[in-house]
């Protein structure tokens, strides 16, 4: 599951960007989400969480 | 750990989120400082965080150590008297390009002289970014920036060359897109017996990247990934591709040089004391 | 007691071993560098430590970075220098970090007369750094006073939190005389800055909680963790910008010292019991007034000397008294005017005040002090 702390991101979209799955959007409201029906798409590689230079997102590994 | 751990540990609470604007990388390099302080085993408590003035100078604020926000371009004179007055302190010193190569150019290859035990960060966004915009000693010849709207006509520092010769004894470079390589760099900086310098390539989107037509965060971020050339390959280059691959704005990344034959400054000055006090 | 001849320069290093010091940074400049020289064999000699900067600003930010680590630091220049130094001065004020900063004076502006006296940083050394802020100045006015007052000077900065310099001149800096030095310096009262008692979870950095304006300071290292700043801040040590931010952080770093001033402010009177006319000066140029009151009295004018040691905060309180005694204060100073300009706005017409303001490189006779107060005495 990736956890997306919303009060800390700013909306670059490098998440995004570098999403191997493309799992992630920038929304209207310039937060990043997680595309609706792609969450199981998430491989749980942990670019997002490495790249997000606002401590955003964070892959909590499933059990 | 997991970064939310990690900003859990070594992040003040409340302080967050940073004043860093959209796609500024220097939120990466502050989290790599944090990776190497924890991959290091390093207590908060023997852990110092000296900054100047900028963006990258604010920094210490965020961080859970022994910290100071100082006055621009001289945090390497109070980090050395700091390290003076307790050698055990691991003392880091975030600083942008800015801040260590102009203002406070000629601290840095003092302290890089003298070799003291201190670990320099720079977050090297090629701007002054606090003030919006302006080019820096680091902003490379031919850019725009708002005090240079012809584009600039100074020649970049080669920042590494110039603290090597200096007599920094630890020199290496990362950027943003390559965070394990920047962490790895760090941690070996911190653990460094002496003077060592970081120069982590930062983005800026904001004040440099707008000006620069670089496009947005993710693309600044992708053009660390095609520039940066790991320093095993580097090495392993022919004199014509090298020539070729510097030719194309590339450069290599990892840690560059290292010389741990050179008496740390602290050290050289507990024998000096010694000395004084009438033994060998 | 063992009786040296020492240059005032001198016994500012030996006043700053006394009192503890532990570590200097800082530049050489004529005439304060006998004290970086003498410094530097005699620290390490004590477990301390010396460190040549590259510049001005790094000795001072050397010194205030030991500080931060718990010792008690201090630099000396000269007025160039002390240009220099004026920023980070500024950060020492409002981050509340003890240093010790010497000042000997010599003819400016720029390279002016380096071997030559002055008191051209008296405004300087109150008003140097940007933007409101308290310091404490002190001036000694002989060899021995030098040491005495080096010691009070660390003491006063570790006791208040805040720099303290001393301001001396070529004068008093290069001038050989008689000292008595303690045999064991262990037994000269020092201070030592409040350092927190409750738990690490518990450190407010600036908290002012016992009641006291001096918040206790943590060593760095020590378990503390607290964070310095140059920008205003509340209690917490983190910025807060707000305009009644603003104000409390800078009413605190004001009534800390001005709450204060029967213990920070120190002056001598010479002769001052039934004086009808006060020669006011400090330093280097109050030197030649003791022979000029005694001048003064034989030739049948009841002269008196006030010395200002604390120059700031000025001696306010008891120069407004003296201002109700006398019938007139005559101003001595070596510049062309500055010390003057406190002076009249205290005594406030209470009672004429002149200046003899010396600006030509060298100190006053007596005579020519003499000279200045009889024409102002009408005789």
């Amino acid at each position: 599951m990736l956890k997306l702390v919303s009060k800390r991101c700013k909306g670059c979209g490098i998440c995004v960007n570098f999403c191997p799955k493309k799992v992630l959007e920038v929304t209207e409201v310039g937060k990043c989400a997680i595309i609706a029906g792609k969450e199981k798409d998430c491989i749980q590689c942990g670019q997002c969480e490495m790249r997000c230079p606002d401590y955003a997102i964070f892959v909590e590994k499933d059990k | 750990m997991g970064m939310e751990q990690l900003v859990e540990k070594y992040f003040r609470p409340g302080r967050l989120p940073h004043i860093w604007c959209p796609g500024c990388g220097h939120g990466i390099i502050t989290g790599a400082i944090v990776k190497a302080v924890d991959k290091l085993g390093l207590s908060k408590d023997e852990v110092a965080v000296i900054s100047g003035i900028g963006c990258s100078s604010r920094a210490s604020g965020y961080l859970d150590f022994n910290t100071a926000n100082t006055l621009h371009g001289r945090a390497l004179p109070i980090a050395s008297g700091l390290k003076m007055a307790n050698p055990k302190l691991k003392v880091i010193v975030p600083s942008g390009d800015g801040d260590a190569t102009a203002i406070g150019g000629n601290h840095l290859i003092h302290a890089a002289r003298r070799n003291i035990d201190l670990t320099l960060v720079v977050y090297n966004n090629s701007i002054y970014g606090m003030t919006g915009g302006q080019y820096s000693p680091m902003t490379p010849k031919g850019s725009k920036a708002t005090t240079a709207p012809y584009l600039t006509i100074e020649p970049a520092f080669n920042l590494l060359d110039l603290a090597k010769a200096a007599g920094a004894t630890f020199v290496a470079r990362s950027t943003t897109f390559h965070v394990q390589n920047m962490v790895d760099c760090i941690a070996k900086g911190i653990q460094h017996k002496g003077f060592s310098i970081i120069e982590c390539v930062s983005a800026c989107p904001t004040n440099f990247g707008r000006q620069n037509r670089m496009g947005a965060a993710p693309r600044m971020m992708e053009w660390q990934r095609d520039h940066a050339v790991m320093v095993g390959a580097w090495n392993r280059m022919d004199e014509a591709t090298r020539a070729k691959a510097v030719a194309d704005g590339k450069f290599p990344i990892g840690v560059l040089y290292e010389d741990n034959t050179v008496q740390e400054y602290t050290e050289a000055y507990d024998e000096l004391i010694k000395r004084a006090q009438g033994g060998k | 007691m063992s009786i040296k001849l020492l240059q005032g320069n001198q016994a500012v290093v030996e006043g700053a071993i006394a009192a503890g010091v532990k570590f200097y940074g800082g530049y050489p400049i004529t005439p304060s560098t006998e004290i970086a020289e003498q410094l530097a064999a005699r620290l390490p000699q004590v477990g301390g430590k010396f460190m040549q900067t590259e510049d001005e600003l790094a000795g001072l930010g050397a010194a205030v970075g030991a500080s931060m680590g718990g010792k008690k630091a201090m630099t000396a220049t000269s007025g160039p220098g002390f240009s220099l130094k004026q920023e980070m001065l500024g950060l020492a004020c409002t981050a509340e970090i003890p240093v010790v900063i010497v000042n000997v004076q010599r003819v400016g502006p720029a390279t002016g007369q380096p071997t030559s006296p002055a008191q051209g940083e008296v405004m300087m050394s109150r008003w140097g750094t940007h933007g409101d802020h308290w310091v404490i100045v002190v001036s000694p006015v002989s060899v021995p006073e030098c040491f005495w007052l080096t010691i009070r000077a660390v003491n006063l900065a570790e006791k208040y939190r805040v720099p303290v310099i001393i301001l001396m001149d070529e004068v008093v800096g290069h001038m050989r005389e008689k000292i008595e030095l303690p045999d064991d310096y262990s037994t000269i009262r020092t201070v030592e800055r409040k350092r927190p008692a409750c738990r690490p979870e518990d450190y407010l950095a600036y908290g002012t909680a016992d009641g006291d304006l001096v918040p206790p300071m943590a060593d760095f290292g020590s378990g503390y963790r607290w964070h310095v700043t140059g920008l205003i801040h509340d209690e917490t040590g983190f910025p807060k910008g707000t305009p009644e931010g603003t104000v409390n952080a800078l009413n605190r770093l004001h009534d800390k010292i001005y709450n204060n001033l029967d213990d920070i402010v120190t002056f001598e009177e010479y002769k001052m019991d039934d004086a009808e006319y006060a020669i006011l000066s400090f330093g280097g140029a109050a030197r030649t007034a003791y022979d000029t009151v005694d001048m003064a009295r034989k030739e049948g004018i009841k002269a008196g000397l006030f010395r200002a040691i604390t120059i700031w905060p000025f001696p306010e309180a008891q120069v407004k008294v003296l201002a109700g005694k006398v019938k007139g204060i005559l101003v001595h100073e070596l510049n062309y005017g500055q010390y003057v300009l406190e002076v009249e706005r205290v005594v406030s017409g209470k009672c004429p005040v002149w200046l003899y303001g010396k600006y030509d490189n060298s100190s006053a006779t007596p005579q020519q002090l003499l000279a200045e107060l009889k024409k102002h005495v009408g005789r």
